[in-house]
């Protein structure tokens, strides 16, 4: 038996905004749906920009493709900011309890030099390609036209930040924070072959001018390799020479990595099923990013797992890809 | 292996700064395109001081938690029907205001720190503008849940983000951050980043969030509440990019100070609005606008002002012009809305005898002077049921697009109006300070989407006030607009509180 509380019930005049109403049907709107669709300018701007003058704010014309509205996008997430920062608030405590653990146990002493240091070059040095990454995601939220589409890539670039930040601290958790390893990783990072092919890459995306392009080079392309590559092979590949313990410090990027790739299915398949323009501009952009990312990454695939592991990497891109029809 | 220990600051360095490379690959400055065409100097982006030190990390513990209870509260208000709390039906116009002119100007907010988080050179200061960004985002979204409960029982919410893009007062808060984010990113920074978030933040904040508090607005008040320490470090920022700015290289005085001068006018202008609300639209007020002027710009403005003179800053142009203008403007400005309430997707009202009377006291100079007797003889038409409203369509002015109807400060019953001619037109401005701001980008202000002359030139759905009003601009006609007394709004509460129309009021008492 329940226990009905009586209240005084009031009959609203309206069960939502009238935006929200358009699109959704007369009925009580979600708080995903009030905070994200139709809320950003569409037209009568007042100024050209300085810095682009043949353009407006909100412009459409940013990307290539084309999509007759940009409000059709959903994340199936549904994060507005505040189911997103509860969300990674809940990834955030496990990742602090993790790190806890893994120092209060003396996990790094535990490891052996070798395994440290292959951890510190072949994981530390990603902290500088996630402020690319953080720099890519920053550039496609303040391009996009829609609050629906850019909210995502503002949520994305914050967390690249804070993959970065774990990153940092998992060096300073190496090296019991003499901060060698973070030195260390960042000489790889600007003169180690095997990282100049990521560096060249990720230079190449920072001066894209359309934003869906980024989003696909950066995003779709070269994360799902990267992912693929550190956060599974490698990660396997340290478990079997005995630094098994390293899996507490990345649950963090694969559990991210399961949850932001939901929101970049999304995006891509809405906006490739759009219409045939979108579908071939879209695959002209993966076939290139691709070409260049497999070229580019295969010297770090192949010091931080071995000569197989990038073609098992591409594996994955290309299934993932194939569900969406490219 | 014992662990060294790291400060807060060198920890800090390590999880930002460090992240950053010298790019070889490609070049600097097509990575950051739009560093240098403003004429600012950067020689050094290792000099800049982290306003705040928030890692992700805690950033997501910290805001989840100020969520979470925000989120209850708001549950909470509405599932007890707490609209029915506030002082009076009157005060909810206050807060279709601000959804309608504020909330957008958040999510420009979020959209330019967005594009400035990208552009800056240095990581430091990318950062810091990132975690505004997504504040600003957090902002206009918890603005709208906060209101999403109103709009379900008051008319005037439903339509504000087509309203904010067409609308005729709300280009004047459009225009304003269309202006800054189609500057160049200094310039954004200090428009908004100091001019607007520190120099002048409290003068919108205050009446707004203490408004909600002294008025019974509980959902208001807590987003007030949970918003207040992301202002907090929105003002460090500010204050940091003015300081980084001037120690880089003594050329970037004249252009910052310039950048100072017009802000502070436009936010001046914009803020106006901020005032007529605070005055008028209160049912319970906090203080007079010309307070809250004196403690938080002419006070907190002044000290700050002295305290930027080591760097060679001067107080504002035309400051001593918008100190003049406090006993007068929220004056102007409610009776310009009163004018064109039949305009207006929130109603307007004349004071009562009691509310006359504490204008009377808090603008002795003035209010008997100027405006009292027009109020008294507008509340005499609409006892007589002649509800004045004016049928002409206002000129504005071409940098704040405000009516044309501040007075003359040296004498404060004539209309203030001042001319420009570029390209062979003219153009109005409502002040000096609109004036030079325009004279010094005429390119830039010629581009103006006026309200009035996209009127006129059959831009807005049609000829006639319902073409524009009811089509265009979605106004709800008779519903939304016109005076409180008689609304839809005004018979609902009267309704759910047992009260007697004022209508019937008005008759009894003449």
């Amino acid at each position: 038996m329940s226990i009905e509380i009586k209240t005084a019930t009031l009959e609203p005049i309206r069960h939502t905004f009238e935006h929200t109403k358009r699109r959704f049907g007369d009925k009580p709107a979600s708080r995903y749906q009030e905070a994200s669709y139709d809320i950003a300018p569409e037209q009568n701007f007042h100024y050209r920009p300085f810095w682009q003058p043949d353009k407006e704010l909100f412009d459409k014309s940013r990307t290539a493709v084309v999509m007759e509205d940009w409000n059709v996008h959903k994340d199936p997430r549904q994060y507005y900011y505040g189911t997103y920062v509860q969300a990674r608030a809940k990834l955030q405590e496990i990742t602090e309890s993790n790190y806890a653990f893994f120092e209060k146990r003396g996990s790094a002493g535990r490891m052996s030099e070798a395994v440290r240091a292959k951890i510190i070059r072949c994981l530390v040095p990603l902290r500088h390609a996630e402020l690319g990454a953080n720099m890519n995601n920053m550039f496609a939220f303040s391009n996009g036209t829609a609050t629906v589409v850019n909210q995502g890539f503002l949520y994305n670039a914050m967390d690249r930040l804070g993959i970065a930040q774990y990153l940092s601290r998992i060096g300073l958790l190496l090296d019991g924070n003499s901060t060698e390893s973070l030195t260390l990783a960042k000489e790889y990072w600007m003169t180690d072959p095997a990282w100049q092919g990521l560096r060249r890459y990720i230079e190449n995306v920072l001066c894209v001018k359309d934003w869906f392009e980024v989003f696909i080079a950066q995003d779709v392309v070269l994360d799902t390799l990267l992912y693929d590559l550190i956060y599974r092979q490698f990660d396997d590949a340290i478990t079997e020479q005995g630094g098994s313990d390293l899996a507490m410090l990345i649950e963090f990027m694969q559990e991210w990595h399961k949850d932001s790739s939901r929101w970049v299915d999304a995006t891509l398949k809405t906006t490739v099923e759009e219409s045939d323009h979108n579908r071939t501009t879209i695959k002209r952009w993966v076939d290139d990013w691709r070409e260049k990312a497999v070229a580019d990454l295969a010297p770090l695939a192949d010091i931080a797992v071995g000569d197989t592991a990038m073609a098992a990497s591409l594996d994955v891109l290309n299934q993932r890809l194939a569900k969406v029809g490219l | 292996m014992s662990n060294r220990k790291i400060n807060m600051k060198e920890k800090y360095r390590l999880l930002t700064r460090d992240l950053d490379w010298e790019y070889s690959y490609r070049d600097y400055k097509e990575v950051f395109p739009q560093q240098e065409f403003e004429g600012i100097k950067i020689t050094d982006w290792s000099k800049w001081e982290d306003p705040f030190r928030l890692t992700m990390d805690a950033y997501w513990k910290y805001q989840a938690e100020k969520e979470k209870k925000l989120y209850a509260i708001l549950d909470a208000f509405s599932q007890n029907n707490s609209q029915l709390n506030v002082t009076d039906a009157r005060y909810v116009n206050a807060i279709k205001l601000f959804l309608t002119g504020i909330s957008p100007g958040e999510h420009q907010a979020a959209m330019g720190f967005g594009q400035v988080g990208r552009q800056l050179g240095g990581v430091g200061a990318r950062v810091a503008c990132q975690m505004q960004a997504i504040d600003e985002l957090r902002h206009v979204q918890t603005q709208i849940h906060a209101m999403s409960h109103y709009n379900k029982f008051f008319d005037g919410f439903q339509d504000f983000s087509h309203m904010h893009d067409r609308v005729w007062y709300l280009s004047v808060s459009k225009s304003f951050f269309d202006d800054a984010r189609t500057a160049g990113p200094f310039e954004y920074m200090v428009a908004i980043g100091f001019s607007f978030e520190y120099v002048l933040t409290n003068l919108l904040f205050v009446p707004f969030m203490s408004g909600a508090a002294y008025n019974g607005d509980m959902a208001t008040v807590t987003f007030g509440f949970s918003a207040q320490s992301d202002e907090a470090r929105h003002m460090t920022l500010g204050l940091e990019i003015i300081k980084f700015l001037l120690e880089q290289h003594p050329d970037n005085l004249p252009i910052v100070q310039r950048w100072i001068n017009k802000w502070f006018w436009r936010g001046t202008r914009m803020l106006s609005l901020v005032a007529m609300m605070m005055d008028y639209m209160l049912p319970n007020k906090v203080m007079s606008w010309q307070e809250a002027w004196e403690v938080y710009f002419e006070e907190a403005g002044g000290s700050l002002f002295k305290d930027l003179a080591r760097y060679g800053i001067e107080m504002p142009d035309y400051a001593q012009t918008a100190i003049a203008e406090k006993e007068h403007i929220s004056h102007q400005v409610w009776s310009m809305f009163y004018n064109y309430g039949h305009a207006t997707a929130f109603h307007t009202w004349m004071p009562t005898e009691k509310e006359m009377d504490w204008l009377s006291e808090k603008y002795p100079n003035t209010f008997d002077k100027y405006y009292r007797p027009r109020f008294e003889k507008w509340r005499e038409m609409e006892a007589a049921g002649e509800r004045f409203y004016n049928p002409t369509l206002p000129m504005l002015c071409q940098t704040c697009q405000i009516p044309m109807g501040f007075t003359d400060m040296e004498d404060p019953t004539s209309i203030f109006y001042r001319q420009s001619e570029y390209d062979g037109e003219r153009y109005n401005f409502c002040s000096d300070g609109c004036k030079d701001i325009f004279d010094h980008e005429p390119e830039k202000y010629v581009q103006a989407w006026l309200p009035v002359h996209q009127i006129y030139q059959g831009n807005c759905g049609g000829p006639s006030m319902e073409d524009v009003l009811g089509n265009y601009y979605k106004i709800n006609l008779g519903v939304d607009n016109m005076d409180f007394h008689g609304s839809p709004d005004e018979e609902r509460w009267n309704i759910w509180h047992n009260l007697q129309p004022a209508e019937d009021k008005l008759k009894q008492a003449s």
